[in-house]
């Protein structure tokens, strides 16, 4: 897949033997694209099987796990019951309204499959399909990134583009077998709004406009990104605007989109009124009166024509205009019918908000500003045909490179606020990526054959080839030319080459464990599985009482709600920072504090992850911090400055005396003292940091462990009840 | 719990302090009061000295099995059951227990919701002394202290030291010490004993007054005495948070038949009772900390919606409930309706939401209803029910509370009109135009 399928046009043999089908030329390109479309939805469903052949057909990370645990809800219950959910075994003892507080896209989706499946006599499980969503629906984006580059450049690229978007890294992060979370098919509905828009501007069309307001729809229910969408869209609108492009066209695509989209997407409860109602959509509202009055302003411009007057009356009609809706907006947000911006998106345009200002959006890995190594990492040579791409597209510039342009640059710059968003600047770079490469091999290859003009030819020659012959023509002074054209596709087909061999490599090595079962290499090269976590939570649904109560930090809630079927305190939805500062807090108090507020949440088991006997560095020990910065923001007890030792975070023996007496360090180096870990060093040798703990005599009063996996990675203690005579 | 419809709406008795120990006693439930009973003795002349205090025992039922503390072959438990529902120590100066019991043995016995009886004397071993102390009493530190009282002391032929104390401040609560007044004082000699301020579960039974303090009475006192006045206490129990009941004396002697049958006339007063209050005092005591009297026992708690009388498997915000709980009192031989006017349920998350005296019917059968606040979440109906002599009743029942459904709100209200009238207007009007445009040509 990395041939451009220009290229396999140009190949003789293959044009021979297409000849010998006896086929015309037409009917010889649309084979060879639909094969080659084909051939790449299949590619990029199985390149994102590696995870399942490796492991087994199980959901990865925290987040799919709750999608998991709503789908099967879902599909047992049926869509009323999931849409009234009220779950009351998480976010004890305050529940959660499942059915509005989630984008209900990905279960619905799900759902259906598994019942259109069960229709057909398919005997499936619901987590086979939920497993198998993602890469689905990445070989379905497949085919709009098809559709996509035809309508921004031309077929070439539109196959190109599909090639590179079916096995770039930046999407299969998010989109392996097992990954069933709502980005999976967040990035098909986002890419399809999108190419049904340009569709709709390029044509005008009402039909097309509609398609692409059901396609925002779609996209609304699957994933909050779509705020995205109804931003990008507008900015969009407004530069076209602004550089004089207006017309009939755009005016249809936009309004229509805008007005259809927003109805349909108040549909959707977790979304709501926002639309009217938050900051940030507000900026589709003004473009959508923007539009209107521009509009009337063509109108009585031709009504009038005489400019001097024209131009009187535009002065004050726009005047008239930004004042009222600045008026608006202003007694909008006083009044607080109009929501300010939200943390998050206030931490996406100034990336130090967050760290300063919402320390559990902080606290999330992939929320952090993105490395230069994980753009090379996830998009390889696209990082470099991305330039070249865009200088193609403002050569040829189009309503819709306008569009392609915009949505690459901005992305582009979301990507590197946060790692996360490298997903949403794929499709974008791919698409750039492939106008690149696709007129590049274009433009050499008619180089080459132009050359082989002056033999005589067979009739395997289309209109294009005889385009090039007169384009290259005033070329032939220069004498290396041919030659050089050739070195610079083999050039090309090598990087290609190269970037088919990275992708297939970062998915197979990277992007394809569970991060729930873990891998590491043992002493011999030979790999090692730590299935630890599913122990733990299959000990708890074993042994504990139905209704026992699991304190844990937020990130394994869903996990241990999904798996271990008990009721969590706190879970990855992190709605209400108060609860989550609570648990906060009792990790990081003394235990007898710790204890007082285990028993008014009323606390049965506590969980924590421990790497100290692996090194498997993602445990709460690393985490610690954060729960000590989440908890003093709401409660300022704790303080972080405690918990250091001039400025420096250390649990060994110059630990601050806070840090080594409080709950989540008793309860994660309980009898580790006495354990030694690696052959030459002391008892009590932490793996993950590199040191030897500092307080090796822990003594519980009010705990008790309960049950420890077989590599001390989950640790689970029981919560005593009060002493019986005191 | 069986036949759920989800495991989101399960809901369970959560903490059924009072009667889950219960469930593991070798007497059932049903019948909470002691049956066998093991003592422990120092010197077997003592069954005979205190006779009078085990006949009354024995003549309530109660099987009385009598070893010598050191006996190599005490054992409190077998195969994981306890042989026995109480023990008495009346072993002050054993220092180790022969079988298998020592200080662990004798809590865990209490932890599992056994009574016991501990007596010391002055020379009281340290393994007496830990028991006590682990159950909150701390006896005077010196060996040879005992209590000494020069204004409330008995008057006695015998003795000019004062150690015999007539002793009078009671406890004020009838379902300890029985409803019939003690009217005699009560002989005591033995040793003080104070209570730790860090427990709050132990009490002052019996306490020595204001004049008391604890010193040798054969030396000289030298510096001031380390216990003195109304900390000291003579009798104390504890009744700890599974209901197991414990008595702790400063002295074996007001157990014995002489003390029982002595008369008393306390310094001061010229009244001379033929007997000391000791035999009423003991006897009651018993019956309390043997279960026969101050039990409770919480039976069918139950809710429901108003108008139905299933119990459901969550509520909505705003329904109406019915809450009712059984409550009876143990009499001694039967189960008697438990009346008060004071018992209250919460609805509970993280604090009471609804916090509701319940009427009773005088039948034992306690009963509200209220209104579901408008905030939805994982309640508790809690009963939390303690009251000085009585076994604690503390009964939870957890409950989720939904919001309404995308169904169950108002189809149409009033406020909405002009909303209604503005689209279909709009509809109308768009019809309207379209024909117009379209046709009028």
């Amino acid at each position: 897949m990395d041939k451009s399928p220009v290229d396999l046009l140009a190949s003789p043999s293959l044009a021979s033997l297409l000849k010998s089908l006896k086929l015309k030329t037409k009917q010889q390109e649309l084979l060879i694209r639909v094969s080659i479309l084909c051939l790449v939805y299949v590619l990029a469903f199985i390149t994102r099987l590696f995870s399942v052949l490796r492991y087994e057909s199980m959901i990865h990370e925290f987040d799919p796990y709750f999608n998991y645990r709503v789908t099967q809800y879902l599909t047992q219950k049926g869509f009323y019951e999931f849409w009234n959910w009220f779950d009351s075994e998480s976010w004890y003892p305050l529940g959660r309204i499942i059915g509005g507080t989630l984008y209900p896209g990905l279960m619905v989706t799900a759902a259906l499959i598994y019942w259109i499946l069960r229709f057909l006599r398919f005997a499936v499980h619901i987590r086979e399909v939920c497993v198998l969503t993602a890469p689905f629906f990445a070989s379905n984006t497949t085919l709009v990134a098809y559709f996509f580059g035809k309508e921004l450049w031309d077929s070439g690229a539109g196959l190109v583009a599909a090639a590179l978007i079916a096995i770039c890294p930046g999407y299969i992060s998010r989109s392996v077998a097992g990954s069933y979370d709502n980005e999976g098919v967040a990035i098909f509905a986002l890419l399809l709004t999108f190419y049904l828009f340009v569709k709709a501007v390029n044509t005008g069309s009402l039909a097309w406009a509609l398609a692409s307001a059901f396609g925002y729809f779609y996209m609304v229910s699957a994933w909050g990104g779509y705020v995205f969408i109804i931003n990008l869209i507008p900015l969009y609108v407004l530069v076209l605007l602004i550089t004089g492009r207006y017309s009939m066209r755009l005016y249809v695509a936009y309004n229509s989109m805008y007005v259809l989209g927003m109805l349909l997407a108040m549909q959707i409860r977790f979304v709501g009124f926002q639309h009217v109602q938050s900051g940030e959509h507000m900026a589709a509202m003004g473009v959508f009166f923007l539009m209107q009055v521009f509009y009337f302003l063509d109108w009585v411009k031709y009504l009038l024509n005489d400019p001097k007057k024209f131009h009187t009356f535009l002065r004050i009609t726009v005047t008239t205009a930004v004042g009222l809706g600045v008026i608006a907006l202003g007694v909008g947000t006083a009044s607080g019918y109009i929501s300010p911006w939200t943390g998050r998106f206030y931490s996406l345009l100034d990336p130090t908000y967050a760290k300063d200002h919402i320390p559990i959006i902080a606290s999330v890995s992939e929320h952090q500003p993105t490395a230069w190594s994980s753009f090379m990492f996830d998009f390889h040579i696209l990082l470099l045909l991305f330039p070249a791409g865009l200088y193609f597209c403002f050569k040829r510039l189009s309503d819709a490179t306008i569009f392609i342009v915009m949505y690459g640059l901005t992305s582009m710059y979301f990507a590197g606020v946060m790692v996360r968003l490298i997903l949403v600047a794929t499709p974008a770079v791919c698409l750039i990526s492939a106008i690149a490469v696709s007129a590049t091999i274009k433009n050499l290859t008619q180089l080459v054959r132009a050359k082989s003009k002056p033999n005589p030819v067979g009739p395997g020659k289309g209109t294009s080839s005889t385009k090039a012959s007169a384009k290259g023509s005033p070329d032939q002074s220069m004498p290396f030319q041919r030659n050089g054209a050739i070195a610079l596709l083999l050039g090309a087909f090598y990087l290609l080459t190269r970037y088919a061999i990275h992708c297939t490599w970062v998915t197979s090595e990277a992007y394809s464990s569970p991060s729930i079962v873990l891998a590491a290499r043992g002493a011999h090269g030979n790999r090692v599985i730590f299935d630890d976590y599913r122990e733990a939570y299959f000990w708890l649904r074993q042994n504990t009482p139905q209704d026992a109560k699991i304190m844990s930090w937020w990130d394994y809630g869903y996990q241990i709600t999904a798996m271990g079927n008990r009721t969590v305190i706190v879970d990855n939805n992190t709605w209400n920072n108060t609860h989550i500062a609570t648990v906060g807090r009792a990790m990081s108090s003394y235990e007898d504090e710790a204890y007082e507020i285990m028993r008014s949440l009323d606390v049965d088991y506590v969980l924590v992850v421990f790497g100290g006997v692996t090194g498997y560095s993602s445990d709460d020990i690393n985490k610690f911090l954060w729960m000590v910065r989440i908890g003093g923001g709401v409660f300022p007890v704790i303080k972080e400055p405690d918990y250091l030792v001039n400025g420096e975070y250390r649990v060994d023996k110059g630990a601050a005396p806070k840090m080594l007496n409080c709950l989540m360090y008793k309860l994660s180096y309980y009898r580790f003292g006495e354990l030694t870990t690696e052959y030459g060093k002391p008892p009590g040798y932490d793996r993950a940091r590199g040191v030897e703990i500092g307080n090796k005599d822990i003594k519980l009063e009010h705990l008790e462990e309960a049950f420890t996996t077989s590599n001390w990675i989950i640790r689970i203690y029981k919560v005593k009840p009060p002493n019986n005579r005191w | 719990m069986a036949g759920l419809k989800s495991p989101t709406v399960n809901f369970f008795l959560l903490n059924l302090i009072s009667l889950l120990p219960l469930l593991a006693f070798s007497f059932s439930p049903d019948h909470p009061t002691d049956r066998r009973i093991l003592v422990l003795l120092d010197d077997l002349s003592l069954k005979s000295s205190h006779s009078l205090f085990f006949s009354s025992l024995q003549s309530r039922g109660f099987d009385l099995d009598f070893k010598l503390a050191n006996d190599p072959a005490i054992a409190v438990k077998r195969y994981g059951e306890y042989l026995y529902d109480g023990l008495i120590l009346f072993s002050p100066s054993t220092e180790r227990f022969g079988g298998s019991l020592d200080l662990g043995g004798v809590l865990d016995f209490v932890d599992s919701g056994h009574d016991l009886i501990l007596a010391a004397d002055s020379n009281a071993s340290d393994l007496i002394r830990n028991i006590a102390a682990e159950c909150g009493v701390d006896f005077d530190e010196d060996p040879s202290a005992v209590v000494i009282d020069h204004t409330s002391y008995a008057i006695s032929e015998t003795e000019g030291e004062h150690t015999l104390i007539a002793a009078e401040d009671f406890i004020q609560s009838d379902v300890i010490l029985g409803s019939k007044k003690i009217e005699a004082p009560v002989l005591f000699k033995g040793i003080a004993h104070s209570l730790n301020p860090e427990n709050s579960l132990v009490l002052k039974v019996l306490s020595a007054s204001s004049s008391s303090y604890s010193a040798n009475p054969t030396s000289k006192l030298s510096s001031p005495p380390s216990l003195s006045g109304t900390a000291i206490s003579l009798v104390s129990v504890v009744q700890a948070r599974n209901n197991a009941r414990i008595m702790i004396s400063g002295s074996l002697e007001m157990f014995s038949n002489r003390l029982f049958r002595s008369g008393v006339q306390k310094s001061g007063s010229s009244h001379k009772y033929a007997k000391s209050g000791n035999e009423q005092f003991i006897t009651e005591l018993s019956k309390w900390i043997f279960h026969e009297r101050g039990h409770l026992k919480a039976a069918h708690v139950k809710h429901n919606k108003v108008g139905e009388t299933e119990e459901p498997a969550i509520y909505r915000i705003n329904d109406d409930l019915e809450f009712s709980v059984e409550i009876f009192e143990w009499s001694g031989s039967s189960w008697v309706p438990y009346v008060a006017n004071d018992v209250q349920v919460q609805f509970y998350m993280m604090s009471p939401y609804v916090l509701k005296t319940l009427s009773t019917n005088q039948k034992g059968l306690y009963h509200t209803s209220f209104k579901v606040p408008d905030i939805y979440g994982v309640f508790q109906f809690k009963v939390e029910y303690q009251r000085l002599g009585y076994t604690g009743l503390s009964l939870s029942k957890q409950i989720p509370v939904r919001p309404f459904k995308h169904n169950e709100y108002e189809r149409f209200i009033t406020t909405a009109f002009p909303y209604y009238g503005a689209s279909f207007s709009t509809m109308a009007g768009f019809f309207i135009f379209s024909i117009i445009y379209l046709y009028n040509k």
